[in-house]
């Protein structure tokens, strides 16, 4: 078992493995989304406090949910391909860090769109919210920084060691409303209480978030896979599904 | 949630521009993301 992941760890064999995979995320990702946004605008009742303001909720939390996550993956690759030299795992970190900026953008975008309403502000610099600005800062940077390197092992190695440094502002954002007193509300839902909020908002949420999840799987896929046959256009496999596409 | 008439839903009670206006980026976002990937691809390929 342990030799057949090896064996799927390599570029050449994660491929069309991945190639095979992306459909399906796709469709997945097309249907929670589908039924995420049924229950998000035609079950979810009106909010009493917020009226219909609110159902920017449902990508608003799961795109903040999949930027802090997302970050922990690339992140976590970034370490495995520095510690252990494997080579796919800084395409993975490449491949998730766009997707990864895409979702704090989101993030920023919707909460200053929902803030302006409820807040009567677009934007505060409020430790919420500035830590995950430097989350998308933190993205951006590690994409440019491996672009700016021209060989590949060492812009992974360059931008793994930026990426771990960062993780460190993982846990401010999380832990952003507790510690400071913030504009932006606590946790709605956590592991450890019970949902403060109605059962279909929170399905609808829910069903978003696994959408996001699936979605971003699919394109990070799909930019693995550009990447490998860039990194790897020398190689003769390489050359052989250039030429059969 | 019953809307009642496309016009209220799309007004979202006073909020369109906040609501859609979330909405229509994440479109905007997912549409640049795919489209940028299959062009990326495809400059792989040639």
């Amino acid at each position: 078992m342990s030799l057949d992941w090896f064996r799927v760890a390599a570029p050449q064999a994660f491929f069309p493995v991945a190639g095979k995979l992306i459909p399906w995320f796709s469709a997945l990702a097309a249907a929670f989304a589908a039924t995420g946004l049924y229950v998000g605008f035609f079950v979810a009742p009106t909010d009493h406090q917020q009226g219909e303001s609110y159902r920017i909720i449902f990508i608003h939390v799961p795109a903040a949910w999949m930027s802090m996550f997302l970050y922990l993956v690339m992140a976590g690759w970034a370490g495995f391909g520095l510690a252990l030299n494997t080579r796919l795992s800084g395409m993975m970190a490449s491949a998730l860090a766009p997707t990864g900026a895409m979702f704090t953008f989101i993030a920023l975008w919707t909460g200053a769109l929902w803030g302006k309403p409820t807040w009567g502000t677009w934007w505060v610099w409020d430790a919420r919210l500035t830590s995950e600005l430097i989350l998308l800062f933190l993205y951006l940077g590690f994409i440019a920084l491996k672009g700016a390197i021209p060989d590949s092992q060492r812009a992974d190695r360059a931008g793994a060691i930026l990426a771990l440094v960062g993780v460190v502002n993982i846990p401010i954002i999380y832990f952003s409303v507790q510690w400071w007193s913030t504009l932006h509300q606590g946790a709605s839902v956590s592991l450890t209480r019970a949902p403060s909020m109605a059962a279909t908002m929170l399905a609808a949420m829910i069903l978003m978030a696994l959408a996001a999840w699936m979605y971003s799987i699919a394109v990070s896929f799909a930019r693995l896979r550009a990447i490998i046959l860039e990194r790897e256009r020398d190689a003769a496999w390489a050359q052989m599904q250039r030429s059969a596409a | 949630m019953n809307w009642g008439s496309l016009e209220n839903f799309l007004a979202m009670g006073g909020y369109a521009l906040y609501v859609w206006g979330s909405y229509c980026m994440v479109v905007l976002c997912i549409f640049l993301e795919v489209f940028f990937l299959n062009r990326s691809m495809k400059k792989t390929k040639a």
